[in-house]
């Protein structure tokens, strides 16, 4: 079990944050969710539909998460703002999962649209939880606006391609003074735990799990992927290198032939 | 009759037309867990029964829906 981290004061054990969107049924979500161990899920905002059975909140409480809403859809600040302020009067909460998209085909954040969002929710209140492009001086320019976390995407959402910039993620999470959630793009296990190996606080994820072919299955990868990369992370790894480095003892090796070749070394005659 | 858009769909509903009524015409009769806008602006929900809808007005109903990476 990997120790927890905090959210703007708020202890959170599970560094697995769960998005909702993607699964089959509610019974799917809920035991994938109960299986990710997560604390928290994501929930988007949309019209009520008289006709939906079984609430996904109520689902959600009794699998032990509490709500995360998003801004899913948003394209401008502004409906970006009136979205988080709607999802706050139904949920009643002032966290929010700031999302404002520039594009419909890679659904990539719009940096200028997203800092004034940002800016606009923190000063009515909000933590904010910004998912940002993989730009340091963006994360960093989310940061000073006073948002609680950044999260920067490893690739586009739903795409699966895990880490596209590592270089990059590695200068977010060495600048950042605030908690730094891998968020988008993760496609298996061992995306995420490279994700926790580069020093990520946490990773969010939905897709991966939720359309995976067996998503409870997937969210117990998850879990053990997020914590296995955390342990590794605090378990210091060993330095690359070019060569081996023999890991048994080079001296009392026994003379087994009567003529023993001089071992050669590589790249020399 | 009033004609209001609520959630995209043009209904008639006796007048006057509240936000509570809006919001038991979008199909949520308990409200619980649904958040209202009216024009574009939030109508906290303590100012549900009071606040009027006018004619050609715009509602929009919203709840929590599975969604996220």
């Amino acid at each position: 079990m990997s120790a927890g981290f905090e959210i703007a004061g708020r202890p959170l054990e599970s560094r697995l944050i769960l998005g909702t969107g993607g699964f089959r049924n509610l019974q799917v979500m809920a035991e994938a969710a109960r299986d990710s161990g997560a604390e928290l899920a994501t929930v988007a905002m949309r019209r009520v539909d008289p006709s939906a059975r079984g609430s996904l909140v109520e689902v959600l409480e009794q699998a032990g998460l509490e709500v995360l809403p998003n801004t899913a859809g948003c394209f401008t600040a502004r409906d970006a703002v009136t979205t988080a302020k709607l999802a706050r009067e139904a949920l009643g909460t002032d966290w929010v999962k700031l999302e404002v998209i520039g594009d419909d085909r890679t659904l990539l954040p719009d940096p200028a649209e997203l800092l004034v969002a940002a800016e606009e929710l923190v000063a009515d209140g909000f933590t904010v939880l910004p998912y940002t492009n993989d730009d340091p001086i963006l994360a960093r320019r989310l940061e000073d606006t006073g948002c609680a976390a950044v999260m920067p995407l490893g690739s586009p959402i739903g795409s699966g391609m895990g880490i596209n910039n590592t270089y990059n993620l590695r200068l977010i999470v060495e600048q950042a003074r605030v908690p730094v959630i891998l968020d988008a793009g993760v496609g298996t296990a061992s995306d995420a735990a490279l994700a926790m190996e580069a020093g990520c606080d946490a990773v969010l994820l939905a897709s991966a799990i939720s359309r995976a072919a067996d998503p409870p299955a997937m969210a117990r990868a998850m879990r053990k992927a997020v914590e296995a990369g955390y342990e590794a992370r605090q378990a210091g790894r060993i330095p690359r290198r070019l060569y081996a480095q023999a890991s048994s003892p080079e001296e009392g090796v026994a003379e087994l032939e009567p003529e023993v070749d001089t071992p050669r070394v590589f790249g020399r005659p | 009759m009033t004609v209001v858009t609520i959630n995209g769909e043009r209904r008639e509903l006796g007048e006057p037309v509240t936000i509570e009524a809006a919001v038991r015409a979008a199909g949520a009769p308990d409200g619980r867990g649904v958040a209202v806008a009216l024009e574009g602006e939030v109508v906290p929900r303590g100012e549900w029964a009071t606040t009027e809808v006018s004619d050609g007005q715009r509602v929009e109903v919203l709840h929590a829906v599975q969604g996220g990476s």
